[in-house]
């Protein structure tokens, strides 16, 4: 079978696969789970069981059907800010490498400073001042994450301006917001879109990091990194509890990212060919 | 005819794409006797440079060997292992690459890359690998030959390196040379030396050599016998006089007459208008505080081609970058149409950009890939006429155009309106290109159907003037001859002004009604075309005009001749 016109390799198969099952669980969760969110079904790091698969949490829900919420949350959280920061980072990255000059002077060291702080600890600071909701969270991670996006959307950007389509473009009279939509950003689109996958991943064990130190996606919803550190105590007692959501972290994020290694050499062999030595 | 010995052999050699059936080379046969030069001749996507990697018995990227084999010296190099190819490679065969600013890595001395493949073969010790390659640099006339290797690629010019690449080549001292277009990059006055050299090269060792290129009139000068290839496949093979003098297959002949054509045609005065259109006068241009342009003035007619000629380096085609507004000169006034041209692009209104417009050198870049050929013409049109309603029902024109041809293409700027279409279409046919193209991407044509996209592009702005910059140069001959017809025809329909910048002497004798010769940054001569070739000349002129290959085998012995003659008069 090909996908995009080629064939995928079998890494690329399997994290096609678990990344498709991964979006059909986020969206059909509420169908799809074997218990409410936060239903107390068993007592305290139950063995799993044919009532509940992976056991119970530490005040006893479905580890399973915490899970699922957990994925679904951290998931749509992961992509709203890398949706986001896309969306600024390109605007951006595109307007500074057309525009140049000033403009690009301005942005290119605003991004610096920003890169010169590191990002875990900014978020700490915004997140500690303004309080750990989800809009707070998604914008602060969005805003730190755009710069990367800034930098690869800048470089692109600048290899495609001196084209001579562009300066045909430019010749002719065209406004900046149209040499950016109509010949910057389709001829972009590709490595932009192995990119957006990479950040995907970075965003949500991002995420999860925060979580797990207690500031990221907060009590009631059920997120994966807040699922780990309230289960981390059962290792102390040799149980499995903290596994399960970090081995759903490390499955996800491994699948994204086998998807965007194929996509990525691609891209670097348009015919899928090599030389014959 | 030759009773030396076969130094390659290739028999029955095909070549095909990743996709199947899609041959690229399809049944040939090469056969090279020792210190024999075979040129290799067509068009581009005629499997001649492939050939040429194949006969090392290595196919590019999506290309693979399908069937034939390769004899070096007997040995036949596909039925060996990877290992024993590489014990070939560089030692017995070797291969010069078209551009090498492209090919030595920027970050080793030359030396150090010449002596590399002797070192790796083991064939001799640094020492000794260094000698050679400084022997090599003297007879390439390299300058300072004890201590040129010892600069980086970025320290030599384009004709040093490529000689530089041709002592690598010769490092191991091989049989075979495979020469991939090795003057095609550089300017006529480097070309020239160059060839010079490769030839005395090729005759002092007695090497065998494989000479690509798509320029007959080179290869008339190195080979011995020429292959014509087209399509992958052979049209005829003979000795360089037989195919010049006597081709047997219509599709040489036609190459043949190209070059023959462009010595007697002149461009049609009929044109001319007394009007001036266009007048540069004065002008100096830097970049940085290099200056590239001084007191360079220059006027064109309405209905006149006006050709600006020189190497690369001299400028000219920073001269079209003024006059179209990108590079705003230091001093000097632009007149157009009577009226005084703001210097800088974001001065001219609208419709000064319209009646001025570019065309490329290299249609490959000038085109959005991702556009298809209605949107590519159609944009200026709506962007300067805008006409008709942009949210018209009338979705029609493309819509039947999309049913045409049953292919989803998407259409962004509302550019649905019947007018639109309907200007789209005819300069399709201006350009003498199918309608039902307008579908189409710029990938899913060919080199001259997309510099035809180019100059339609140009036109649908309706300009007065149009500069050409290098319109044909990345074209081949054929090709290249179809364009200036094209050009000259709308000239005649439309009384357009072009501005030519070139370097190729030919397109300027048959297309110019008055030409220009730039030296570094001014004009060294300015008046009628017929005058600037007929002489006097000013020494760079005869250069210049000297420089071009004539199609003789025995021009380049001819130059070399004269030149012996006057050094010792």
């Amino acid at each position: 079978m090909k996908l995009f016109g080629h064939k995928p390799t079998t890494s690329a198969w399997f994290g096609l696969v678990v990344v498709t099952l991964f979006v059909c669980l986020a969206l059909f969760t509420p169908w799809l789970a074997p218990y409410p969110e936060s239903a107390n079904i068993g007592g305290t790091w139950d063995e799993p069981s044919v009532k509940m698969l992976l056991g119970s949490d530490q005040i006893g829900r479905d580890m399973l059907t915490r899970i699922m919420y957990g994925s679904r949350m951290t998931i749509a959280v992961a992509l709203a800010i890398t949706s986001l920061s896309f969306l600024i980072g390109i605007v951006l990255g595109f307007l500074s490498a057309v525009v140049g000059g000033w403009v690009d002077v301005l942005l290119t060291r605003l991004v610096d400073v920003m890169l010169s702080i590191p990002g875990l600890i900014f978020a700490l600071i915004i997140l500690g001042v303004f309080g750990s909701s989800i809009p707070v969270l998604i914008l602060t991670i969005a805003v730190l994450d755009s710069t990367r996006v800034f930098r690869l959307a800048r470089a692109l950007g600048m290899n495609l301006t001196v084209l001579e389509y562009v300066e045909a473009a430019r010749l002719r009279g065209e406004g900046t917001w149209w040499i950016i939509r109509r010949e910057i950003l389709p001829n972009a689109t590709a490595p932009l879109m192995s990119e957006f996958g990479l950040r995907f991943c970075f965003n949500f064990l991002f995420i999860a990091g925060l979580s797990f130190l207690g500031l990221g996606i907060q009590p009631p919803y059920a997120d994966l990194g807040g699922m780990v550190r309230e289960n981390a105590a059962a290792i102390n007692f040799g149980m499995m509890a903290p596994i399960y959501p970090a081995a759903t972290i490390a499955l996800l994020t491994v699948s994204v990212n086998l998807v965007v290694d194929w996509l990525l050499s691609i891209e670097a062999r348009p015919s899928g060919a090599q030389a014959e030595l | 005819m030759n009773d030396k010995k076969i130094i390659l052999r290739i028999k029955g050699l095909r070549l095909e794409g990743v996709r199947a059936g899609n041959v690229i080379v399809d049944n040939v046969d090469v056969t090279l006797h020792a210190g024999e030069v075979l040129g290799l001749i067509g068009e581009s996507g005629a499997g001649k440079s492939t050939i040429g990697l194949s006969a090392m018995s290595y196919a590019r990227a999506g290309v693979h060997i399908a069937d034939g084999a390769v004899e070096i010296d007997g040995i036949d190099i596909r039925k060996l292992d990877a290992s024993g190819r590489r014990a070939m490679r560089g030692r017995r065969i070797a291969y010069v690459a078209q551009s090498a600013s492209a090919a030595f890595n920027p970050s080793h001395t030359i030396i150090d890359q010449v002596c590399e493949a002797p070192l790796i073969h083991g064939l001799m010790s640094r020492e000794e690998a260094e000698t050679w390659a400084r022997h090599l640099f003297k007879s390439l006339d390299l300058p300072e030959p004890e201590t040129f290797g010892n600069r980086y690629p970025h320290q030599a010019s384009g004709g040093q390196l490529q000689r530089a690449m041709a002592a690598m080549a010769m490092s191991c001292r091989p049989d075979i040379l495979v020469l991939d277009e090795p003057t095609t990059a550089l300017d006529v006055t480097t070309q020239i030396e160059v060839l010079i050299l490769l030839k005395s090269l090729i005759r002092e060792y007695g090497t065998a050599a494989l000479y690509i290129t798509h320029d007959l009139a080179v290869v008339a000068q190195v080979a011995d016998r020429i292959k014509v290839l087209r399509h992958g496949k052979e049209v005829e093979e003979g000795t360089v006089d037989a195919v010049l003098q006597a081709p047997t297959q219509d599709y040489t002949s036609r190459l043949v007459a190209v070059r023959g054509a462009a010595a007697s045609e002149r461009a049609d005065t009929t044109s001319v208008k007394p009007e001036t259109i266009l007048k540069v006068e004065h002008i100096d241009a830097f970049y940085g505080t290099f200056k590239v342009v001084s007191d360079v003035s220059l006027d064109v007619r309405r209905g006149e081609t006006v050709a600006v000629v020189g190497e690369s380096g001299s400028g000219k085609s920073t001269l079209a970058r003024i006059i179209t507004g990108l590079l705003p000169p230091a001093a000097g006034t632009i007149t157009f149409k009577g009226q005084p041209l703001p210097k800088s692009l974001a001065e001219r209104s609208k419709d000064l950009k319209r009646t001025i417009q570019l065309v490329y050198q290299i249609p490959d870049v000038a085109l959005n890939p991702r556009q298809t050929l209605l949107e590519t013409i159609g944009r200026p049109v709506s962007f300067y006429f805008g006409l008709g309603g942009t949210h018209d029902v009338k979705q029609g024109d493309h819509q039947t155009i999309r049913e045409t041809i049953s292919r989803p293409s998407s259409l962004y700027f509302g550019l649905g309106s019947a007018e639109v279409g309907k200007r789209t279409k005819e300069l399709m046919d201006l350009v003498e290109l199918p309608q039902n193209f307008l579908s189409r991407y710029p990938t899913e044509l060919s080199g001259g159907q997309k510099q035809r996209v180019c100059v339609a592009r140009a036109l649908a702005a309706n300009p007065d003037l149009i500069i050409l910059d290098e319109p044909t140069s990345a074209l081949d001959p054929l090709v290249a001859e179809e364009i200036l017809k094209l050009l000259r025809k709308l000239q005649a329909e439309l009384g357009l002004s072009y501005v030519l910048i070139t370097h190729d002497l030919d397109v300027v004798h048959r297309i110019a009604h008055r030409t220009a010769v730039m030296l570094k940054g001014s004009f060294v001569a300015f008046e009628d075309t017929n005058r600037i070739f007929e002489g006097p000349y000013h020494p760079y002129t005869e250069k210049l005009i000297t420089a071009v290959p004539v199609m003789r085998s025995d021009w380049l012995d001819g130059v070399l001749a004269k030149r012996a003659a006057a050094t010792s008069a």
